[in-house]
C-alpha cells in the first residue's frame, strides 16, 4: 500500500550533520503523506484540501560541514523552524534521516537524545526561552545543572562564557533587568556554556532592534571565528543570511528552493521566487570577481593589474576603474578572464 | 451582504422569541386561576415520603461500618485534632493547647512575613490579636484548624491534579468538565450526601470543605502551566533536560504566582465552608453565628461574623501578597532578618507553653461582649427608626412580587409548571435547555420536595432579576469608568472573599426572620460577581469599535445599548449564569433565617433525625434546581451566541 521510502545512501562524509529526505508533517495520519508519491507530490493548499495535513518540512536533503556556518531562510511559514527543530528532534520527524556524526539520530531512544542535546547540540531561540526566575548566571549554567556538574564547576563555566559574549557584570540580575540585546546575549551563553558541537539559531535576532541586531550579528560572526563551532541559524532576513552564512539554504512551502553559497544566490538564481528573494541585495558586496569576469577580446591588452576570483566586486571597484587597462582574474597562476569598467560598472549600477 | 441579512433575521428573531416566551406566560397564568390548587404536592414540616423514609432507614448502609470510608473518616479525624490539639484545645494532659496564643500570633505574623511582607505580618499579628480581644479566640483557632486542614488535604490532591490537567490535554478537558459542574453546584449541598459517608462533625466538615475548596486550586495550576511560554520549555528540553527537570525547575517555577492565586481561592472557599459546616457539627466561629441566628441574637452573631471577616482579610491579603513576592527576594540582608525572626517564634513559643498569660487569651480585655451590644442596640435603633420603612420594602416585595410568583409556582400542578419550564426552556436554549429541564424538572417531583423547592425557586427568580438589573448597572459603569473600576473593585473583592453566613447578619437586623431577608442578603451576595465579570465583558470590547461608534455621533445610550452590550454579550450571559448561582446558594443558606424552604429541610435534617431522609432529598432538590438553571442560562448563551452572520460552518 505505501511505498517504502528509499533514501540513497549518500554517505556525505564530510557533513557532521546530514540530513536525507526529511519531512515534517502535521496532521491526521501524518504518516501517510510521505510514502504516498501521489500526496507527497500536492502542493500546500491541495494537500490540506485533501488530507487536512500541512507538510512544514517536504523531503529536504543536505549536509552541514564541520565548522560550516548554514543558513536557512525564508519567510514566515516557509518551515525553516520547524526543520531546525526537527535536527535535535525537538519535533519529531515524519520521514526521513538525520546522520549526525555517522550516527542515525531518529534511531536514538530518550537517553541517548538527551545525552546529545546535553552535550553536542545547543539552540538559541527568537523571544530567549530564558527562566524569569533564574538569575543571568543560574540561566547560563542551567544546561550544566542538569547535567549534573558540581556547583564550582558550572559557576567556573558560566562566568567563562559570560565573560565571551560580553556580559560580564550581569550575573547577578534576573532577564527582565536586561534589555532584549542583552537577554538574548544570555541565550547565546546558556548555548555556549555546554560546549556543544553545534549551534542552532532560530531566528535569534528578529526581535530586536536593528542596532542591536546588526550588533550581534558581528558578534555572532565573531564568536564562530572564535570558537569555531558549526552553526545552523535560521533567519528570515536575508542581509543577515549574507552576513554571517557560509551557505544558504533557501525554503518555500517547506521544500527548498536553492541552496548555496550566497554569491551563488544573487549571481545564479535557480528561479523567479529567488530572483525576486535577492533582488535588493547590494550585488557589489555579495558577488565575487569570478561572477563578472569574462573573456579577452582580441584587441585587449593583457599587461594590466591582476587580482584573484575570490575579491569581492565592491573591493576591486577603485582599481579596475583607476586602471586604463582591462584587470585580468587570476586563480593560482591560471587566467580565468579580464574585467573592465563596463562589468564593474554594471553590478555598482545594479543594472541586472 | 451576509452582515446586512444577519441583522434583519436578528430584528425577526428577537421580538419573535419575546413574544413566545410572553404568550407562554400568559397562558400558564390563565391556567394557573383554573388548576389552582390541583395536584401541587403538598408536603408539610414534619411529613415525609416514602423514599425520605427509605434514606432514613439505609442511613447507615453506606457509610458507618464501611472500612474504606471509616478509615478516610478517622484519619481526617485524627488530622484535625491534631491541629486543635496544637492550636485550640486542651490537649496533652494540659488545660491549654500546645501552642499558646502568643505562640500562634508570632507563628502566624512570622510565616506571613517570610512568605509575603512586613506589612501583612503586622496585619496578620493585629487580626489575630483582634479576634482574641474579642473573646472569640478559642472559637477562631477552631476554624482556622479546620481551614487548615482543609486546605492542606485539598492542595495535597489539587496540585497534583492541576500539574497533571496543565501536562495533558485529555486530563486538561475531563478537569474543566468536572470542576464546571462542580461550580454550579451551592455550598450547602456538598454537605448532605458527605454525611452519609461519613457522618456527622469535623471530619466530614473537613472532607465536605476540602472537595469545596480543590477546584480553584486544579483550575489555576492547570492554567499557570498551560501559561508558561512554550519556549522556555522548549528551551530546557533543548538543552537535554528530562521530564522531571523541566517540570520542577521550568514549569513550576514560572506558575508559582498563578498557583498562588489559585491557592489564596482555596483558602477563601475553605474558609467559607468550614463557617457553613456549622450545620453538620463543624466547631468554630460558624457554630457560634449560627447558634446565635437561630436565636435572632443579632449583636453575638455579628461579633462572631466580624470575626469571619477579619481572618478572611488577614488570609485573603496574606495569600495575595504571597502571590505577589517578585522573582528576586532573597538577599542576605533579609535572610539573616529572617533567621533572626526565627529565634523570636521560638522563644514566643516557649513563652507560649510555659506562662498562663501567653497560653490563654486574656480574658479581661475582651471588647466581643460591648460589640455584640453595640450590635444590638445599633439594630434595635435602626429597627425603631427605619423599622416602619425596612418593614414596609420588605412587606410591599413581599406582597406586590413574591407571594403573587410563589403562589404561580406552588399553586400550579406539577405538571404544568414542568410543561411551562420545559417550554420556556425551549424557546431560549433550544433542545439543550429543554432536556435537561424536563430530566432535572422529574427528578424534582421524584424528590417529594415539590413545594418547598417551587418556593426556593421563586425567591431565586425574584432576587436573580434583581442581581441581573443592579449587576448590569454597576458593571456597565464601572467598564465604562476607569476611575469607578478602581474604586468598586476592592469592594466587590471584599464581598467576593466574605462567607455566605455572614451576610445574613445585617439583613437579619433590617428585616427580621423573613423570605425577603433571604433574598436580600442573596442580592448583595451575588452582586458583586454579576458587575465584575459585566465589567470585565465591557472593558474587552475593542476601543477602536466603541471609537468608531463615536466617531459617528452615538450618544452613550446608544454606544451602550448597540455596541458594548452586544459585543459583551457572552460575558453578560455569564453573569446571569454565575448570579442565579449564587443566589441559589444563598436563598438555601436563607432557609436559616426564616426562608423555608429547601434550606430549613436541609438543616433539620441535620438536626432532626427522622427527617434526615428528607433533608437529603431536600440537598438533592437544589443539586437539580442549581443543574437546571445552569443548563437553561448555558444553553440560552449558546444560542445568543450563534449570530447567523458570524458565518458558522456548519
Amino acid at each position: 500500500m505505501t511505498a517504502q521510502l528509499e533514501y540513497p545512501d549518500i554517505q556525505d562524509t564530510d557533513a557532521l550533520l546530514s540530513v536525507q529526505g526529511l519531512w515534517k508533517v502535521f496532521g491526521p495520519k501524518a504518516q501517510r503523506v510521505p510514502h504516498r508519491p501521489d500526496l507527497a507530490a500536492l502542493d500546500r493548499a491541495a494537500l490540506y484540501k485533501k488530507t487536512g495535513c500541512t507538510a512544514a518540512v517536504r523531503d529536504l536533503s543536505f549536509g552541514v560541514a564541520p565548522g560550516e556556518v548554514f543558513v536557512v531562510m525564508g519567510l514566515s511559514g516557509s518551515g525553516k523552524s520547524t526543520l531546525v527543530r526537527c535536527l535535535t528532534r525537538l519535533i519529531e520527524p515524519t520521514a526521513g534521516r538525520l546522520i549526525f556524526e555517522g550516527e542515525d539520530l531518529r534511531a536514538a531512544d530518550e537517553k541517548r537524545l538527551r545525552a546529545l542535546r546535553r552535550s553536542k547540540f545547543s539552540m538559541v531561540f527568537q523571544h530567549f526561552g530564558l527562566l524569569p526566575h533564574r538569575k543571568v548566571i543560574d540561566n547560563v549554567s542551567y544546561g550544566l545543572e542538569i547535567r549534573g556538574e558540581s556547583k564550582p564547576d558550572r559557576r567556573r563555566r558560566a562566568q567563562e562564557v559570560i565573560d565571551l559574549v560580553g556580559l560580564a557584570g550581569n550575573e547577578q540580575l534576573y532577564p527582565e533587568q536586561l534589555s532584549g540585546g542583552m537577554q538574548q546575549r544570555v541565550g547565546l551563553a546558556r548555548a555556549l556554556a555546554g560546549d556543544p558541537d553545534v549551534l542552532l539559531f532560530d531566528e535569534p535576532f528578529s526581535a530586536l532592534d536593528p542596532l542591536i541586531r546588526r550588533e550581534m550579528q558581528t558578534e555572532v560572526v565573531r564568536l564562530h571565528r572564535e570558537v569555531g563551532k558549526t552553526m545552523v541559524f535560521v533567519t528570515h532576513d536575508l542581509s543577515e543570511a549574507l552576513k554571517v552564512g557560509d551557505r544558504i539554504l533557501l525554503m518555500r512551502d517547506g521544500a527548498a528552493v536553492q541552496l548555496g553559497t550566497g554569491d551563488e544566490l544573487v549571481g545564479a538564481p535557480a528561479d523567479d521566487y529567488v530572483r525576486q528573494f535577492v533582488r535588493d541585495v547590494p550585488r557589489a558586496d555579495v558577488l565575487t570577481l569570478r561572477w563578472i569576469v569574462r573573456d579577452p577580446r582580441p584587441d585587449e591588452p593583457l599587461d594590466g593589474p591582476e587580482l584573484g576570483p575570490d575579491l569581492l566586486v565592491r573591493e576591486a571597484t577603485r582599481l579596475v576603474l583607476e586602471s586604463d587597462r582591462p584587470v585580468k582574474v587570476v586563480d593560482h597562476g591560471a587566467l580565468l578572464g579580464v574585467i573592465g569598467d563596463e562589468e564593474i560598472l554594471a553590478v555598482v549600477a545594479d543594472t541586472n | 451582504m451576509a452582515s446586512i441579512t444577519g441583522s434583519v433575521e436578528i430584528e425577526v428573531r428577537r421580538p419573535r422569541r419575546s413574544v413566545v416566551v410572553g404568550v407562554v406566560l400568559v397562558v400558564w397564568v390563565a391556567a394557573y386561576f383554573v388548576l389552582r390548587g390541583i395536584d401541587t404536592l403538598v408536603l408539610g414540616g414534619q411529613e415525609t415520603t416514602a423514599l425520605h423514609r427509605w434514606l432514613n432507614d439505609h442511613r447507615d448502609d453506606v457509610g458507618q461500618g464501611n472500612v474504606f470510608f471509616d478509615a478516610i473518616r478517622i484519619a481526617v479525624d485524627h488530622f484535625v485534632v491534631l491541629l486543635q490539639n496544637l492550636v485550640s484545645q486542651p490537649s496533652f494532659d494540659r488545660p491549654v493547647p500546645a501552642i499558646g496564643w502568643l505562640g500562634v500570633v508570632a507563628i502566624s505574623a512570622y510565616c506571613a512575613w517570610a512568605f509575603g511582607n512586613w506589612k501583612v505580618a503586622v496585619l496578620t499579628a493585629a487580626g489575630l490579636g483582634f479576634v482574641g480581644v474579642q473573646g472569640l479566640w478559642q472559637e477562631s483557632m477552631d476554624t482556622l484548624a479546620l481551614t487548615v486542614a482543609a486546605v492542606l488535604l485539598s492542595l495535597l490532591v489539587a496540585i497534583p491534579l492541576g500539574i497533571w490537567a496543565g501536562l495533558s490535554d485529555r486530563a486538561f478537558k475531563v478537569a474543566t468538565l468536572v470542576l464546571d459542574l462542580m461550580q454550579t453546584l451551592p455550598t450547602f449541598v456538598y454537605l448532605a450526601p458527605l454525611t452519609l459517608f461519613f457522618a456527622i462533625g469535623p471530619a466530614a466538615a473537613t472532607i465536605a470543605t476540602l472537595i469545596y475548596a480543590a477546584p480553584p486550586a486544579v483550575r489555576l495550576t492547570a492554567h499557570a502551566i498551560r501559561s508558561v511560554p512554550p519556549e522556555s520549555v522548549e528551551a530546557a528540553r533543548s538543552l537535554g533536560s528530562t521530564r522531571g527537570q523541566t517540570l520542577t525547575k521550568v514549569l513550576l517555577p514560572m506558575s508559582r504566582s498563578t498557583v498562588v492565586v489559585g491557592i489564596n481561592q482555596t483558602i477563601m472557599a475553605a474558609l467559607s465552608m468550614v463557617t457553613v459546616a456549622a450545620l453538620i457539627d463543624a466547631p468554630g466561629l460558624g457554630q457560634t453565628v449560627l447558634k446565635a441566628l437561630q436565636t435572632l441574637d443579632v449583636g453575638v452573631a455579628f461579633n462572631a461574623g466580624l470575626a469571619i471577616v477579619v481572618l478572611a482579610i488577614v488570609l485573603d491579603r496574606v495569600t495575595t501578597a504571597a502571590g505577589d513576592r517578585p522573582w528576586r527576594t532573597a538577599n542576605r540582608r533579609r535572610r539573616i532578618l529572617l533567621a533572626a525572626g526565627g529565634v523570636g517564634v521560638l522563644v514566643a513559643v516557649w513563652f507560649s507553653r510555659t506562662y498562663v498569660w501567653a497560653a490563654e487569651f486574656p480574658s479581661q480585655i475582651g471588647i466581643g461582649s460591648q460589640i455584640a451590644k453595640v450590635a444590638s442596640d445599633v439594630t434595635n435603633w435602626v429597627q425603631d427608626v427605619f423599622g416602619g420603612f425596612t418593614y414596609g420594602v420588605r412587606d410591599a416585595v413581599t406582597n406586590g412580587l413574591l407571594n403573587p410568583l410563589e403562589a404561580l409556582l406552588t399553586g400550579s400542578p406539577w405538571w404544568l409548571v414542568t410543561v411551562v419550564v420545559v417550554a420556556l426552556a425551549a424557546v431560549l436554549g433550544g433542545w439543550r435547555g429543554a432536556v435537561p429541564a424536563a430530566v432535572c424538572l422529574g427528578l424534582l417531583v421524584a424528590t417529594g420536595v415539590w413545594q418547598d423547592s417551587m418556593v426556593t425557586l421563586a425567591s431565586t427568580l425574584l432576587a436573580t432579576v434583581v442581581v441581573v438589573a443592579v449587576g448590569l448597572a454597576l458593571g456597565v459603569w464601572a467598564g465604562r469608568n476607569r476611575r469607578v473600576d478602581v474604586w468598586i473593585r476592592p469592594v466587590l473583592d471584599a464581598g467576593q472573599t466574605m462567607p455566605p453566613f455572614v451576610y445574613l447578619v445585617p439583613f437579619l437586623a433590617l428585616f427580621g426572620t423573613s423570605r425577603f431577608t433571604a433574598i436580600a442578603a442573596a442580592v448583595v451576595f451575588a452582586v458583586p460577581v454579576t458587575t465584575k465579570i459585566v465589567a470585565d465583558g465591557i472593558k474587552a470590547v475593542p476601543v477602536a469599535t466603541v471609537e468608531a461608534a463615536n466617531s459617528v455621533g452615538s450618544s452613550s445610550w446608544q454606544v451602550i445599548s448597540k455596541v458594548q452590550l452586544p459585543v459583551a454579550r457572552r460575558a453578560i450571559t455569564l453573569a446571569v449564569n454565575q448570579g442565579l448561582i449564587y443566589v441559589l446558594s444563598m436563598v438555601v443558606v436563607g432557609g436559616l433565617v426564616g426562608a423555608g424552604a429547601l434550606g430549613y429541610d436541609v438543616a433539620a435534617g441535620f438536626a432532626q433525625s427522622e427527617l434526615y431522609g428528607k433533608g437529603l432529598a431536600a440537598g438533592l432538590a437544589i443539586v437539580l434546581l442549581g443543574v437546571m438553571l445552569d443548563r437553561i442560562t448555558q444553553a440560552a448563551a449558546r444560542r445568543t451566541q450563534n449570530f447567523p452572520s458570524r458565518g458558522d460552518k456548519q
